[in-house]
């Protein structure tokens, strides 16, 4: 399979990278790693006439510490996400997600401003950050401006991105005494989610983000609502699916799927609440 | 486009559309078919080669990606033409494949996870090799070999 024509321009900083999308708009599609874009334009799903490459732009490649919060830069790999000694001590559910996208191939290209902004609900680290809280970095050429992760996950494939806009940072709170727990059922080892969550719990407070239940990443608010008035896990997991509105597939039907969400959350919750 | 990559040590230039997929420019192009196309979606590891020393799938990877960087294919990762590279080497030596289409790409993936994690117990290199399928499942075979190649390297 390959993909249909496009012109090829490659940023050499993140002002060139802006301009080429202020000039293109709805025509050009950023490539970064390439591994949500590129398989999509194989099978003509997306057929951008200008790819703007930002591969290079190594400095928005890094893991920086940032007071109550770690900043990392939209370049990042999967694997370097995975493998930051500062997010493993102080975000850990973050890095043990990035390990467990894919494969060791797809982490070594794939990146986590690339994960984001593709706002697919089927990706593991939408809704770890979702459930961290975390906040998103977008620039224009008019300028920067943050984006809550509650926020920028606006519909299937779809974000709050305008079309002139670049990811540049994820930022996230440090958690590093908070209970953890990501789950996710694959049938077979490198699959996207069936159904997946994230959990953090700690401080009085539980985020859950639920991945594949439905066209975004959500939060399950009123799960997260019940166990902040002290419901139990199992009660409060019985709500997982609340807020959800999960498709059917080949994978799982949608009855399947709520299911599943209930299953994985209380595991979730149970194996945060161990650690 | 005009691309340049080092392949197998060599330096490469050539006019590529900037849709020419990693995969299509090693085989197509310059010849080199010891690397598979087998899914073609990212999934089967078959294309696995090494850009810049690590694993990477070169059916998702554009030639023009590739412009300026180093890449390491099956025809190159041998020392000699009468020598194998260790890896192939410990496939040989434990049957590590039967129909020989995933081979070049496990091979390719097994080095790159050594670098990584040069003494692997059983489970990190099976979960090592997650992203290549053997679809005559000769897995067992292929984690033996993949673990006396770090054990033998270890020594």
């Amino acid at each position: 399979m390959i993909p249909a024509a496009f012109d090829y321009q490659r940023a050499a900083s993140v002002e060139e990278a802006l301009a080429l999308l202020t000039e293109h708009g709805d025509d050009a599609k950023v490539l970064a790693g390439g591994h949500s874009l590129l398989p999509l334009m194989k099978l003509r799903f997306a057929t951008p006439s200008v790819l703007v490459d930002i591969g290079r732009l190594t400095d928005l490649s890094y893991v920086r510490d940032a007071g109550d919060e770690v900043a990392i830069g939209a370049l990042t790999r999967h694997h370097d996400v995975q493998h930051s000694d500062l997010l493993q001590a102080q975000v850990p559910i973050l890095a043990h997600a990035a390990g467990q996208v894919g494969d060791q191939q797809v982490r070594h290209r794939g990146t986590i401003g690339g994960s984001l902004s593709h706002c697919d609900p089927a990706s593991d680290l939408p809704a770890v950050v979702l459930a961290l809280g975390g906040t998103l970095v977008v620039r224009g050429t008019s300028g920067e401006r943050e984006v809550p992760a509650s926020a920028f996950f606006t519909g299937f494939l779809e974000s709050a991105l305008h079309p002139d806009e670049l990811l540049t940072e994820v930022r996230v709170p440090k958690v590093p005494d908070v209970g953890w727990s990501f789950q996710k059922l694959t049938k077979r080892a490198q699959d996207w989610a069936i159904v997946g969550c994230a959990v953090v719990r700690g401080n009085g407070t539980t985020g859950i983000g639920l991945v594949n239940m439905g066209s975004t990443p959500i939060r399950a608010t009123a799960a997260e609502e019940a166990l902040a008035g002290g419901a139990s896990i199992a009660d409060a997991a019985a709500l997982a699916d609340r807020e959800a509105s999960p498709s059917a597939d080949i994978n799982a039907t949608e009855e399947y799927r709520r299911h599943l969400a209930k299953v994985l959350v209380r595991r979730g919750l149970e194996e945060a609440s161990s650690r | 486009m005009q691309v340049t990559i080092t392949v197998n040590g060599e330096q490469r230039s050539n006019e590529v559309e900037p849709r020419v997929l990693l995969v299509h420019y090693l085989r197509d192009v310059l010849g080199l078919t010891g690397t598979n196309v087998g899914c073609d979606t990212s999934s089967c590891g078959a294309c696995t080669v090494h850009l810049n020393g690590e694993a990477v799938k070169s059916c998702t990877v554009l030639a023009v990606q590739a412009d300026g960087q180093d890449v390491l294919t099956i025809e190159g990762l041998a020392p000699s033409a009468d020598q194998m590279h260790p890896m192939q080497e410990a496939f040989r030596e434990h049957h590590g494949l039967q129909c020989g289409f995933c081979t070049p790409g496990m091979v390719m993936a097994a080095v790159s996870l050594l670098k990584e994690i040069p003494d692997p117990t059983e489970r990190e290199v099976r979960e090592g090799i997650e992203g290549n399928l053997c679809r005559c499942t000769g897995y067992h075979n292929i984690v033996q070999a993949i673990l006396s190649q770090a054990k033998a390297s270890a020594r």
